[in-house]
């Protein structure tokens, strides 16, 4: 089929198998692109413009509603955030348990998007449904998984979805020896699982293509793969402290779409877990690069559907140094004394003060910062909070300007499915509306 | 025709509003113990997780979120139109939750904080509960949910059964786990004026009970003030606490008033 007088119009609504609601509008005319967008539709939460008035040992309570999905890495951004505002350090004890949220946070995330989000496409079904019958072991296995990620998840903090005993200070409670034995037994119960799904990630073709574009994510100058503290630092060489992020970030409003858009050295950047595993990749965990090298997957990759390999690089990952930190604290044991009490302001027992304070975290789908300004009484007078799939939106807006001339003589719903799938690979989650607007199409 | 089309379970579609999609996680979290609800039931929509869309009539709608701007309201009346039954979930859905604290504020002022000046482009109307827009069958309280509960609404609504929300407040569940009770420590804590059935999660973890399931109808207004006066609280400190869930209660209060005129 000649492309020069190729029309075509392809408006998705309400995108599916995503966090949150977001349309694709494509229009072709006379084989020229006179649209091509990815627009987010989701209604305005306003949670930056809710948080003002509210304590700042309230702040990650609230901010964790942002996401369910990952909620534990708002909680974790969050706390950051109000401990940097109130000049509280965390004990290295404390650190360690973060840790091993995030790595929870991690596999639990990761794991619903390879299997239930992603695989569908590859393997040629609208959802997860159908494969029930037709894929019933691998479903299976997914929800299994998806239970053991969620139950540790459970043990360490009360739930995954709103995590209850992590707040500003520390832990309202910690695990017991018999706690960190069943942690452990949860993890290792998973290795099967685990197998069956490398087996799975290298069964599946993930479509052909390339863009170059600038990676961004945590750096730090430690040997850990840095996920809860570190830098901002991007493929291009751009390094910033945390507190600069606005740097880092850049937002802007742009006529085409009412979502904020973001840059840094070129016109957009990509987070998440490719950009960390492309500036990351010396630091996986050894059975991680395992993987990585048995996949023929290699830093820098500039194939963007990839992401969802990158997302399985980094279970191994996750669940190695979960592993690893459990036993670590099983040999040396837990100070149950830095066990804390909520409503610490109440009992003035950690001093508020004016200040600001910024976290940076990096959460499954990419560098979450919280940034909040309380005055004198710990009261937020000022909140902001860029999300990871913020920053993508304009990465997929230029992925869908250099994919779609390279497709267009395909089948329209191959174009569809190929575009569909390429906002999925970014595992986006929309309904963290801090920043989304509500878009109305102009016909 | 597919198998889908000629099967006469009940047909059952997942909707999500405003809200942070927490709920509808608690469903997957629910393992395999999720196939042998599917087995009973034909989910015909739910966007985050199917590509699958339903032309017709449902025999139940769960419904996530809260009602935040004209769109929303539009689709919540279209979706209750094609509903036989409609079960509103999560905090969010059936009691405005954490999107109600919108509510506190001037509209066009919170609008504009966080999006300056073009904030009108883009619509927004004040938080409500879906049970404020449209008739609501079923509700199940939390943020998020208690997925053993969501599971007895499930139930009750294939079966036609009526579901009664427990009326005690979460103090009697907490006394049975024998926490330590809050006040004792020196924290206030929303537990008895909060709605029981989530088996007293948050203090079971060392946190305070926020009120995320909603009022008990008549809370014990002399217990409250005992525990007011007791341990010396202030009022403000206790009311800024209900205002984090339980916002869009106000609205209901008004619209009652109004009724009353
Ligand atoms: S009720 Fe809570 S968990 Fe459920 S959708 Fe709303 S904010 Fe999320
Ligand atoms: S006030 Fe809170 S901590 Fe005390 S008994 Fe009631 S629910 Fe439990
Ligand atoms: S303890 Fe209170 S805030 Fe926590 S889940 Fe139960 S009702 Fe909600």
């Amino acid at each position: 089929m000649a492309t020069e007088n190729k029309d075509l119009d392809i408006k998705v609504e309400y995108l599916t198998r995503v966090e949150g609601h977001g349309n694709i509008v494509v229009n072709v005319k006379n084989g020229k692109i006179e649209k091509c967008e990815f627009h987010v539709v989701e209604s305005p939460r306003l949670f930056e413009g809710m948080l003002r008035g509210r304590s700042i040992f309230e702040a990650q309570h609230i901010t964790s509603r942002i996401c369910g999905i990952c909620s534990c890495g708002h909680s974790l951004a969050s706390i950051q955030a109000a401990e940097d505002a109130l000049g509280v350090v965390p004990t290295v004890q404390t650190v360690k348990l973060r840790k091993l949220l995030l790595d929870y946070e991690f596999l639990d995330s990761h794991i619903l998007h390879f299997y239930l989000l992603a695989a569908p496409d590859i393997l040629g079904a609208p959802s997860f449904v159908p494969l029930v019958e037709t894929h019933n072991a691998m479903i299976r296995r997914a929800l299994r998984m998806k239970k053991a990620a969620n139950d540790v998840c459970d043990i360490l903090v009360g739930r995954h979805v709103h995590p209850i005993s992590a707040i500003v200070g520390g832990f309202t409670k910690l695990p017991r020896p018999k706690d960190l034995s069943a942690m452990l037994n949860i993890l290792e119960g998973m290795k099967t699982d685990l197998a069956d799904t490398l087996k799975l990630a290298a069964s599946l073709k993930f479509p052909d293509f390339r863009r170059e574009t600038e990676y961004v994510a945590l750096v730090s100058d430690d040997g850990e793969y840095p996920l809860l503290a570190g830098d901002i630092g991007s493929t291009d060489g751009k390094r910033f402290k945390k507190a600069d992020y606005k740097k880092a970030t850049n937002e802007f409003i742009d006529p085409r779409s009412s979502a904020k858009f973001t840059k840094l050295s070129r016109d957009s950047f990509f987070v998440g877990a490719l950009a960390r595993f492309n500036l990351n990749y010396d630091k996986l965990h050894p059975e991680a690069k395992k993987v990585a090298e048995s996949l023929d997957f290699k830093p820098v990759c500039h194939n963007p559907y990839l992401n969802t390999v990158a997302q399985v690089v980094e279970i191994v990952h996750c669940w190695h140094h979960a592993v690893e930190l459990i036993k670590d604290l099983k040999k040396n044991g837990l100070d149950y004394e830095e066990e804390i009490t909520v409503g610490l302001n109440e009992k003035g027992a950690i001093p508020v003060r004016a200040g600001s304070g910024v976290g940076s975290v990096e959460v499954p789908r990419g560098i979450l910062h919280h940034h909040y300004e309380t005055d004198a009484a710990g009261m937020i007078k000022r909140a902001d909070c860029i999300i990871p799939t913020n920053q993508n939106i304009n990465n997929i807006e230029y992925d869908f300007q250099k994919l779609l001339p390279e497709i267009i003589t395909l089948p329209k719903d191959t174009i569809r499915l190929r575009l569909e799938m390429l906002v999925r690979a970014y595992d986006p989650c929309i309904s963290c509306s801090a920043h989304y607007l509500d878009v109305k199409f102009v016909e | 025709m597919t198998k889908a089309n000629v099967s006469t379970k009940p047909k059952v579609a997942f909707f999500d509003f405003a809200c942070c999609e927490g709920c509808q996680l608690q469903v997957a979290n629910l393992g395999e113990a999720l196939l042998d609800i599917l087995g009973a039931i034909d989910v015909v929509e739910f966007r985050e997780v199917m590509s699958e869309k339903w032309d017709k009539d449902y025999d139940v709608a769960i419904i996530e979120g809260s009602i935040t701007d004209h769109h929303a309201e539009e689709r919540i009346k279209k979706i209750r139109a094609r509903s036989k039954v409609l079960i509103a979930y999560g905090a969010c859905a059936s009691i405005g939750g954490v999107n109600g604290m919108k509510n506190s504020f001037a509209l066009d002022e919170i609008r504009q904080s966080v999006y300056g000046k073009d904030y009108k482009l883009f619509d927004s109307t004040p938080t409500r509960a879906v049970g404020q827009v449209v008739k609501v069958d079923y509700t199940v309280n939390g943020c998020p949910i208690y997925p053993p509960e969501l599971i007895e609404v499930i139930k009750c609504a294939l079966r036609g059964l009526p579901y009664t929300v427990p009326d005690n407040p979460v103090c009697s569940e907490c006394k049975l786990n024998e926490n330590v009770c809050m006040y004792e420590r020196g924290v206030a804590c929303l537990g008895p004026w909060t709605k029981a059935g989530c088996n007293s999660w948050c203090v079971n973890n060392g946190n305070i009970c926020y009120g995320c399931r909603g009022l008990v109808k008549h809370p014990a207004s002399g217990a409250a003030e005992e525990v007011i006066s007791k341990y010396n609280l202030k009022p403000e400190l206790i009311k800024n606490k209900f205002d984090m869930y339980n916002k869009c209660g106000e609205a209901d209060a008004a619209l009652s008033a109004k009724g009353r005129k």
